[in-house]
């Protein structure tokens, strides 16, 4: 089950793709509890960052840490068992059960798919339900539509039941209401104790949903923290070259994408 | 959550007792079941020649090379997360060849040393390599495809000139033979050439089966369920290479039966990509076994070597697997 709260943390962190720096000695500290979402204009490392903290590049100076240990010096299946990822636009590559592709999620703990252990079937059909797909377990998942296929690979992440979820654009397939249910769900994940971040390009459900925003621009961290003190018209003029109108609802946040600026 | 235990794996290994005892007893002089076993077990004079010296090397040298082409096939199908995957499509086979042939006419060893496997081990991993190093490791397939092809095409051009030069006639028959793929007059000396090799080979895919089922959803998945993806790759393409140069060394090149055994199985292991190993490697010696077999049936003057058989049934298959997959695989990473 869920571990207590692990608090993830990227220390001067740079990667290099090559000869360019993608992300340039960034500090940030992810607290157990909340819910972070990544915001930032296409190239600005915001996958690069999601995945240096899931433990899958190897930075080019600095370190990541799960509760002050560093990622690097971690065995992968501990690291697989603290840390669940979801990729962006993940693909499946033959026509599995759904109920199979959500049960890989329970590798790290060594449970195999055609095998789990009592506790395992509980996370799969948990995992399965909580994005609306029980009546789907026995259907091929290349089968699926777009969204509900993405919402099969997000039950995958969940049913590892890690204390730490990084997700790449889990809403971005999804229709309005799915977008929802799925951002209630990480929400709820956190609230539950678990470390949750999000790559996001919606900007009014960031607003609404996140705890704390991270605005990335070209690699550098430009603002963290809760949505009303980061999200201003001039940052987001500057970060994403664009003229908003931002207006205080009850739910929150809503932000009117009005019209691009013209390029610096 | 439990899979319903098919009865797929007793099945084959049922069908292979069937074939084997059908390849004991096929043959130009007709001895009869009863006769062939008891030939096996005790001397029994021209029929335990026959059965012992002849078709019982051909029989297991079908049933290892059929199952080691089989397992490489589902390995690197679930390594590459593609449906056409196969050694063969990698020129593989043909650089296994081009190395046996290399040491054959550098005059240095006969066709029966341990140099034999060896070389032909390391044309078929020179390939590999070269392959993966100029398509790059995040190729599509279709440039996979088309590395193999150049590679599988320098290895031919060498063998060819290999050929060409060869001062003696009836060596260039024999090599030409030998490339063709076949299994007649082996003997027991080829068997314990090529057993070790093969066994390593089925070791090194096995190993590898937990990790193939992560990589259905993509290297950054299986790496974040903690799969460690090189040596995954390195066991699955080192146990593909050594399986297929120790099988070409002992019998030439025959090809296509590890493109097709996984097909085979996949419907009934759920498309589980761990799950279709150890079936695609009985269904590929099963497969051989019965090509080999049928080589015997086919009235002939002299017999239709089995590598031309295969490539016969395996090349329709393939070309049927792309028409029915073509929309899929134009953008599929490998």
């Amino acid at each position: 089950m869920m571990q207590d709260g692990i608090r993830l943390e990227a220390r001067a962190l740079s990667v290099d793709f090559g000869d360019s720096r993608a992300l340039a000695a960034l500090d940030l500290a992810l607290e157990p509890g909340r819910f972070t979402v990544l915001l930032g204009p296409n190239g600005a490392g915001k996958t690069t960052l999601l995945r240096a903290l899931a433990g899958l590049i190897v930075p080019a100076a600095g370190a990541v840490t799960l509760n002050g240990t560093s990622l690097a010096l971690m065995r992968p299946s501990v690291r697989a068992q603290a840390i669940a990822y979801l990729p962006q636009g993940g693909s499946i590559a033959w026509p599995l059960p759904v109920e199979s592709v959500v049960a890989l999620g329970r590798l790290p703990h060594g449970e195999r798919p055609d095998s789990l252990p009592p506790s395992g079937p509980d996370a799969v059909a948990g995992a399965l339900h909580s994005v609306g797909l029980r009546d789907f377990a026995q259907r091929p998942a290349t089968a699926l539509s777009g969204g509900e296929r993405a919402r099969v690979l997000l039950a995958r992440a969940l049913a590892t039941q890690a204390p730490v979820l990084l997700v790449d654009e889990p809403v971005a397939a999804l229709d309005p209401r799915h977008q929802l249910v799925v951002l209630d769900l990480l929400k709820a994940r956190a609230r539950a104790g678990a470390t949750v971040v999000a790559i996001m390009h919606d900007l009014t459900l960031a607003a609404r949903f996140a705890d704390d925003i991270v605005l990335l621009g070209q690699g550098k961290i430009e603002a963290f923290g809760p949505p009303e003190s980061v999200m201003t018209g001039p940052r987001l003029a500057a970060i994403f070259g664009i003229g908003t109108r931002i207006l205080r609802e009850a739910g929150g946040l809503v932000i009117v994408t009005e019209r691009p600026l013209p390029e610096a | 959550m439990s899979f319903a235990r098919s009865p797929l794996i007793p099945g084959l290994i049922a069908l292979i007792g069937i074939l084997s005892l059908a390849s004991l007893v096929i043959g130009p002089a007709p001895i009869g079941v009863t006769e062939a076993l008891k030939a096996l077990a005790s001397d029994r004079g021209a029929a335990s020649i026959v059965v012992r010296e002849i078709r019982l090397p051909r029989t297991l040298l079908a049933l290892m090379i059929g199952g080691i082409f089989g397992l490489s096939g589902a390995g690197l199908q679930g390594l590459l997360r593609n449906p056409l995957a196969d050694t063969a499509v990698f020129g593989a086979p043909q650089a296994a060849a081009f190395g046996a042939v290399l040491v054959i006419y550098s005059g240095l060893v006969g066709a029966l040393s341990w140099a034999l496997p060896f070389a032909a081990i390391a044309g078929a991993l020179l390939s590999v390599a070269l392959v993966v190093a100029v398509a790059g490791r995040s190729a599509t397939i279709v440039v996979l495809v088309l590395a193999g092809l150049a590679v599988g095409s320098l290895a031919g051009a060498g063998t060819s000139l290999a050929i060409s030069l060869s001062p003696n006639p009836f060596a260039v028959t024999e090599i030409v033979f030998w490339l063709l793929g076949s299994f007649e007059d082996r003997s027991m000396m080829h068997v314990l050439l090529a057993l070790p090799f093969i066994l390593l080979a089925s070791l090194l895919i096995l190993s590898a089966a937990p990790g193939l089922r992560a990589l259905a959803l993509g290297e950054d998945t299986a790496r974040s369920l903690g799969i460690h993806v090189p040596r995954l790759r390195a066991l699955i393409v080192a146990g593909a290479a050594i399986g297929t140069g120790a099988s070409v060394a002992v019998v030439g090149s025959i090809g296509f039966v590890g493109l097709v055994a996984p097909h085979l199985v996949r419907p009934f292991v759920g498309y589980d990509p761990a799950r279709t190993l150890m079936p695609a490697g009985l269904a590929g010696a099963a497969l051989l076994l019965a090509a080999d077999i049928a080589v015997r049936l086919i009235p002939s003057q002299a017999e239709v070597r089995v590598g031309v058989l295969t490539a016969l049934l395996g090349v329709p298959f393939f070309l049927w697997v792309i028409a029915r997959r073509k929309a899929e695989l134009v953008e599929t990473p490998a």
